[in-house]
This record gives C-alpha cells, structure tokens and sequence, in this order.
C-alpha cells in the first residue's frame, strides 16, 4: 500500500468528505427553506434516516462481527424510551435556542449510552455462547426487555413507562438536519472504528475465532466492544424515532421490528456500510412510494430474505463498500492508494 | 382447601399447554437434530394447521374429524414442501444463511395469511366436546384430557419410530455424521424429508390440540406459540427427543405456575427469562450433548 | 550473556522495531511437564515431558491421530490440559486462556488452514501486529496522530515480515484468494507479526512440491536466525525434519516413545517399529 505513491494526501480525502457533507446539509437546508422539500418528504427522510441508523448499526454485530443477534428492537426501545422519558422530565417543550440544542444532543447520547449500557450487559453474558444459541438469547432478552417496559409501572407503583397505554407528549424535535447529522456521525465512527486495530480484530473474529485467539486478540472483549458500539447506534435511533412520532408503544419494538431491521442488513450485504444504507433507504421508500404496496410489504420482504439466501447470499454489494478514493481513482484524478477511505 | 384446587386446576391447565409445547418443542429437536437448523417457521406450520381445520369445517363445510386428518396432512406436506423449496439449495451454506432463511419463511408464511385472511382471529367454537371429569373440587375439561392424551400418544409412537424402525436408525445416523450416513447407503434427501414429514405432522397434531383448547386461529399464532416451544425445546436440550418433551410440560407448567401466582402479564418474561438462565447455566440444555469444535 | 548480532539480521528491522533483541541465556523456553489430556474417557496425549531452548528448532513426529496437534492444543490453550505443568520462559501458563498465551509468546499456524480468508494479506498480518499498536479507541475514531505513527509503524514492519517470502507484493490480495502454498506462509508470517519466542508450525509443508519445500526449510531457518526464536514442527515430510530439526520428539498413541537428534531417531528401533515401520536394507 504505501509504496504506491499517495498523491493525494489523507488530509485532502477527509477535506472533500466533510467539504460533500458540508455541501449535502446547506442542499437539504436549501431545499427546506425554498419549501421545495414539502412536509411529507421531510418525514420520509426523517425515516429513511433513523432506518439507514438502525441498519448500519446492526451490520456492525451481523456484518462485521459475524453473528447474529435477534433482539437489536430491544436496544432501540431502550434508547428510545430513555429519550423519551429524560426530554419529558427535563420539560423541552419548553425550550428554544441553544438550551435546546444542548438538551437535544444530551438526549440523543444518553439514550446511545444507556442503549449501549444494555448492550454490554447483555452482551457479557450472551457473547459466551455462538451462532443460533446467540441469536436466541438475545432474542430472549429484547423479548424480555418488551415485556419490562410494558409491565414495569405495575411493579415501580408509579409512571414510568405507560406501559400498553404508551408514552405520549414526547417533544417531538427529530428533524431532517439532525437525522442527517446523527446519520453521517454513526457512520463516520463506525467507519473509522473498523478502519483501525479495533475494527480488525472484530472482523477476525468473524473470519475465524480460534485463530483470531491464537493471534493475542482478546475475543471477548472485541465481541463486547462490537456490540455495545450495535446497541449505541441502535439507542441513538430509538431517540430520534421518539423525537419523530411524539409517542411511544412497546408493541413497537418487539421480534418482528428486529427481523425488519435484519431483513435491510442481509439484502444490503451483511459487511457493507454501504449495502446497509442503499437497502435501509430503498425499503423505506419504496413502501411510501406504491402506497398500495403497503400490504405487501413483509410478505415481499420475507420472500426477498428467502430469495436472496438462495441465490445471493452475500446480499446486493456483498461487502463491497463505498471509497472516494476508489471513485476519483476511475475518473482519474490521480493514482492513490486503494484504501476504502470513505468518510461517509 | 379452595387453594390447593385452584393450584391443581393450574397444574392442569398447564400440562395441557405443556403437552402442545412438548408436541412443538419435538419438531424443533428433530429437526436441529439433523440439520442443526433451528427451523423458525415451525411455530407457522401450526398457525396453518389451524388455519385448515377452521377452512375446512368453515368453508368446505366438513366434519371436524376430516378437517383434523386434513389440517395433520397440510402441516405435514407445507413442511417437507419449506424443506425442499427454502433449504435443500442452501444445505452446504453457512448456517447463518440457512438461519436467516428460516426467519424469512416463517415471515412469508405469517404475512401471506394475514394477506389473505386478514389479522384478525378466526374462531373454532365446539370443535370436540365431551364430559369432563370431576374429581373432587377440581374439574379436568375434556380437552385437557384428550390434549394430555393425544401428546402422550404421540410421543410414544415417535420414541419407537426413532428408536425401532429401519427409517428412526436412518435418521440417527444422518444426525451423527452425514455423509458417514450418505457413505453406508442412506439416503440424505429421503431421511431429512422424512425428518421435516414426521416434525410437521406432529405440529399438525399441535394445531389441531391447540384449537381444541383455544378455539381460535390468528396469523400470528404461531410465532409467540413457536418461540415458547422452541424454548422448551432449548430447556431439555436441543436435538434430544425426550429433553423436548420434558422441557415442553416444564414451559406449561411454569405458565401456568406464574399465572396462579397472579403475574400473568409476567408470563412471557418468566418464559424467555428460562432460556437466559439455560443457555448460560448449561447451553446444552438438560440432556442435550456437548458440541466440541475440531481445531 | 550473548546478544543477538546486528548483522545476522536478514530483515531489516526498523529502529521502532516490536522485536526486541533477546537473550540467548540457559533457561529452556518452553517446559512441559507430565502433561496430559483427557477426552471423556480416552486419554489423548500423557505424560508429556518435552523442553525447548530459546532458539532451538524441534520436530514432533508421529503416525496419523498420535495426538500431535493435541500438544499444539495444549500448548496454545485451545483445549486445557487435564495433567501437567506448561512453563514458558519460565512462567506458569495454567490458567490461561489462547490470547494470553499468544502474549506470553507462543504463536502456531494451523494444520487446516485458518487465515482471515476475506480480509487482504496485509489485514492478516496487521491482526497479527495487533498488540505493536496501543492507541485508544477515542484514538481511533478521532484519527489522533498516535493512530496515523502507529498504523504507519506496524504496516512497514508487516511488508518486512511479508518480504521474508517475498510476498510484500500481494499485499493488497484477498488472502482466501492466494494459491495453497503461500496461504501457509502468510500463517507463518501473520504468527511471526505476534512477535512469539517460541512459533509452533503444524504441518507447514503440507501440501508443497519438494522446490516449496526445500524453500520452505530455508526460510524456517533464517526465521530461527533472524528472530533468534525457538520453533517447534509437526511435519510428515522426514526430509525436512531430519534436515533442520535439532531435537525431535517422537509421539505415538500420546506418549513419547523416543527423544533425541535425527540420529538418535533414525536409529531408534522402537520408532522404527512404530513409526517408520521396518527398516529397508541398506538405508
């Protein structure tokens, strides 16, 4: 790699990513503002957004650290609720300005870090087993973490949750500009985690376990840290979906949302960032597109899954990820290294 | 003296649900057994079982006799049909492919009816009555009889079949080494069809026991049902015949127990909360046997 | 006290190098003692007794299922050991798991191949410099300079460690996607990148023409010389273990049925008759 000569320096890549980035937000806020961007699409981003989290957040488990864990809904419920309930008690209906975009902020990572907080105590005890016994207790447990939050004020003797009644009144401050921004922090750290020795020793997990030891990797450990960084990201999306809706049911959050999560994974191509984000974004829209398809939306997702395991397992981009190094390389810009060093 | 029979009446009731999660629980082993596929559209197998029987006596106007034979005869043949159509092309893939596949038909199974005969349940009033028995203050429904009873049966006959026949020794082979098996003239198709044949007709049975007791049938049945019974199946050891049934009465009764206790809402907790305990106290569950990986 | 000669060096290493120069004092490198394992009932390898000096190559030979690899098991931690003593640099190993092990410095290839098959020859041998690097995961994310001079560090020193088989070039292919016999070098070399004392090589001409082999036997050598390391060798190939091999164990039915150099072995007739069965006239 490095005796390829490195024409155009690292700096320079991260600068046109975040120049992209820069030039995405000012289109979005552009649009926004000359009301080319009506409500409704304002939604639809909003949801492509939290779903483009949620997916690449569960590829770091599936993709990267090769299981496959059932029960990522429960993480989102937990961030979401702990959104929820922290913007309610700290009264943000009521304010503006910068409080508010503090109280936002502060929203969205206590969520990720209580999400996160389940996941490494789940994670402890659950990475101890593999394959299909780990994908049935985490399944349990996002079972059993449903069936908490529908039940625990009976057991607290005071509101805490709403139980099956649901939380109401959530502030609802999620818009497309801290989607978008949330969106490309997600995976910008996931990028630059699985660009480094930490990332490398996950992936070795997945590749192959006993050698991945022999080589000095701490398994366990790595497995805890993928996915806790899984249930992180999947917190920071519950939050931005408690933000949306403006209320929460826990029959939202069960099994079948897990499996809608995992279905946006596996066509993407479980180890691609970018087959995650394409898949998430596709399968949002196309449901709001052909309105009548609606219905037929998990019968033509569970046929996809089956289809695509059949005759093209590794999904839609396999783990082929995006790289504007790649890119500006084919278009000649200069010769570069082939690092995947996308930003995005 | 009141309490000792509300106790025993639970102890009932959940032997009776115990008896369909055992009848369930034994597909799931069988069939992990052989391909170590946790088959997640088993659960789904029952719903159109259920499904079946409410068709058939609603629609085509049969017997509740006729419609049973036919509801064992569509789960057995939508099983092997899942078996040949989702998993033969995938047997020499990862196991996490066959896994995810799994969880796509039991999807498309759950979805597709829902389509077609909308979320809601469909009732099955008075598909068996007969006396029920008194014993002392405590009264035994007649379909907790004949559920107890058919489950019994049906183990009985599945232990022989396993245990006696030409074709059980054939499918113990396959599940101790496949291709030793394909390699002493087994044939692999034939045994694991067979596989899927005797687990779904057993889940039919299932179908059929649960609207006796039930006497509805949703879309969406079969997942909550499925996912108990493949509990108990974890709980007695995945791939062990009598673990599934062992582990299938323990998951009624602990229901039912939890229920007398006045935390029903807690019910599927107290469930799910077993498995955590299994799979970290003893992943193998209570007969199942060690797996060492060959380095 | 010897120190290792600078010139001896057929790598180059980089004065931040992760190999320290090491000793080449008297205390054995390895130790077993009594070591022994239990499968249920069947008793897979026992007594076990085998010292190794720093920078010895050893052979263990031995018919087919002797329990060979079984001892490679032991020694990394993969099974623990149901009997017995594994002293390394003369620490106690027991209770430890692979990875600590792999620290303490043993590191092995794999008689079935086990690489990181869809990451590129240059991830497998990173994974194997693992511990050179130390920065931070906030590090990491933050792409603090301790990244970019640690990452810069450890991909030069992984071309060096390629270029001991000439394989600096492939560094960017799939490592599942190159031919058999450079996958089991990249064994060696991702091993190697651990920075082990002892590397423990399970059939490493598995497989290889005799040209590969032969070649093979070179560079085992000029590892040994290179990184002054013992290597220890679970081969079948007889030309290859009575070439370079100092000390050989022979294993049969998880004993040691003879100890010694290749001549003592050759001439054993207990190995004779276990092992190279019976002796061709004028051999």
């Amino acid at each position: 790699m490095n005796q390829r000569k490195a024409v155009l320096p690292m700096s320079a890549r991260y600068l046109i990513n975040a120049a992209l980035c820069l030039a995405l937000i000012l289109g979005l806020k552009g649009l926004s503002a000359s009301g080319l961007l009506s409500d409704y699409f304002t939604k639809i981003l909003i949801l492509v957004g939290i779903n483009i989290i949620l997916a690449v957040s569960l590829n770091v488990a599936t993709g990267y650290l090769g299981q496959l864990p059932l029960g990522h809904a429960g993480f989102m419920a937990v961030g979401a609720y702990t959104g929820g309930i922290f913007l309610k008690s700290v009264n943000a209906a009521a304010m503006s300005g910068a409080p508010l975009v503090l109280t936002i902020a502060a929203a969205i990572l206590l969520s990720g870090a209580v999400a996160a907080l389940f996941g490494v105590i789940i994670g402890v005890p659950a990475l101890r087993l593999k394959g299909d016994y780990l994908a049935i207790i985490t399944l349990g447990f996002g079972e059993i973490i449903r069936v908490v939050i529908t039940n625990i004020d009976s057991v607290l003797g005071f509101d805490f949750t709403y139980g099956a009644s649901g939380l109401k009144r959530i502030p609802k401050f999620t818009g497309a500009l801290n989607v978008f921004l949330c969106v490309v922090m997600t995976c910008l750290v996931i990028h630059m985690v699985m660009k480094s020795r930490h990332g490398r020793s996950i992936l070795s997990i997945r590749e192959n376990e006993i050698a991945a030891e022999s080589c000095g990797v701490n398994t366990t450990f790595y497995k805890v840290m993928a996915f806790t960084m899984s249930a992180f990201f999947a917190g920071v999306a519950g939050c931005l979906y408690a933000g949306n809706l403006g209320s929460l049911q826990p029959g939202g959050f069960g099994f079948m949302k897990s499996i809608e999560i995992l279905v946006m994974v596996v066509l993407g191509g479980m180890g691609s960032m970018l087959g995650s984000v394409v898949s998430a974004t596709v399968l949002t829209i196309l449901p709001e597109a052909l309105r009548s398809f609606d219905r037929y939306r998990m019968v033509v997702y569970s046929a996809a899954l089956i289809l695509m395991m059949i005759f093209k397992p590794s999904g839609l981009f396999g783990d082929y990820d995006f790289s504007l190094s790649r890119i500006l390389e084919k278009l000649g810009v200069g010769k570069k290294p082939a690092g995947k060093e996308d930003a995005r | 003296m009141h309490l000792f029979s509300i106790l025993i009446s639970q102890i009932i009731n959940g032997l009776q649900s115990g008896a369909i999660y055992a009848l369930v629980a034994l597909g799931y082993s069988m069939v992990y057994g052989i391909i170590l596929l946790l088959n997640f559209a088993h659960g789904d197998i029952i719903m159109v079982g259920a499904y079946a029987v409410w068709f058939s006596m609603a629609h085509l106007g049969l017997h509740p006799i006729p419609s049973m034979l036919l509801a064992v005869a569509a789960s057995t043949l939508l099983g092997v049909l899942i078996e040949k159509l989702a998993y033969t092309p995938l047997r020499s893939a990862p196991r996490l492919s066959l896994l995810i596949t799994a969880i796509g038909v039991s999807f498309l199974l759950e979805n597709s009816f829902q389509l077609i005969f909308g979320a809601g349940a469909q009732t099955v009033p008075n598909l068996i009555s007969g006396p029920s028995l008194q014993v002392g203050s405590v009264t035994v429904s007649f379909s907790a009889m004949l559920t107890i009873l058919v489950s019994v049966i049906c183990m009985a006959g599945l232990t022989f079949l396993v245990q006696k026949t030409k074709l059980g020794k054939a499918m113990r082979a396959v599940s101790e080494n496949m291709s030793a098996a394909q390699l002493m003239g087994i044939s692999l198709n034939r045994t694991i069809s067979f596989t899927f044949a005797m687990g779904s007709a057993l889940a039919g049975v299932g179908s059929v026991l649960y609207l006796c007791t039930y006497g509805q049938a949703s879309p969406t049945m079969g997942s909550m049902l499925g996912l108990k019974a493949f509990v108990a199946a974890v709980l007695g050891g995945i791939g062990s015949l009598p673990g599934a049934m062992i582990g299938g009465f323990a998951i009624g009764l602990t229901e039912a127990l939890v229920s007398a206790a006045g935390l029903s809402v807690w019910k599927d907790g107290a469930v799910f909360a077993i498995l955590i305990v299994v799979l970290l106290v003893k992943p193998t569950g209570l007969l199942g046997k060690p797996m060492v990986e060959k380095v | 006290m010897k120190r290792y000669n600078e010139n001896t060096r057929l790598v180059p290493v980089p004065s931040t190098s992760v190999i320290p120069d090491r000793d080449v004092g008297k205390l054995p490198i390895l130790e077993c003692r009594h070591l022994g394992i239990d499968f249920g009932g069947l008793t897979a390898v026992s007594d076990f007794n085998l010292t190794i000096g720093r920078t010895e190559i050893a052979g263990l030979i031995g018919p087919n299922g002797a329990g060979k690899t079984t001892v490679f098991n032991l020694l990394t931690k993969v099974y623990q050991p149901t009997r017995g003593i594994i002293m390394l640099d003369g620490v106690d190993t027991a209770g430890m798991t692979t990875a600590q092990v792999n620290h303490a410095g043993i590191a092995r290839t794999f008689q079935n191949i086990r690489l990181f098959s869809r990451l590129s020859v240059m991830d497998n041998v990173l994974i194997g410099l693992q511990d050179s690097m130390s920065y931070s995961l906030p590090a990491a994310i933050l792409r603090l300079p301790s990244y970019w001079k640690q990452e810069k560090v450890a991909r030069e020193r992984a071309l060096e460690l390629l270029s001991i088989f000439d394989m600096a070039d492939l560094a960017d292919h799939e490592a599942g996607s190159l031919p058999y016999g450079a996958q089991r070098r990249l064994e060696i070399v991702r091993a190697l990148g651990t920075n082990p004392s002892l590397l423990l090589l399970d059939e490493p001409a598995a497989g290889m023409n005799p040209s590969e082999t032969a070649e093979l036997m070179e560079n085992i050598v000029k590892i040994r010389d290179t990184f002054q390391i013992a290597v220890m060798l679970i081969e079948h190939d007889m030309s290859l273990v009575m070439n370079i091999c100092e000390g050989i164990c022979v294993l049969n039915f998880g004993k040691v049925i003879a100890k010694g150099t290749a001549a003592d072995i050759q001439n054993n007739p207990d190995v004779i008759e276990a092992y190279l069965g019976k002796r061709k006239e004028g051999e």
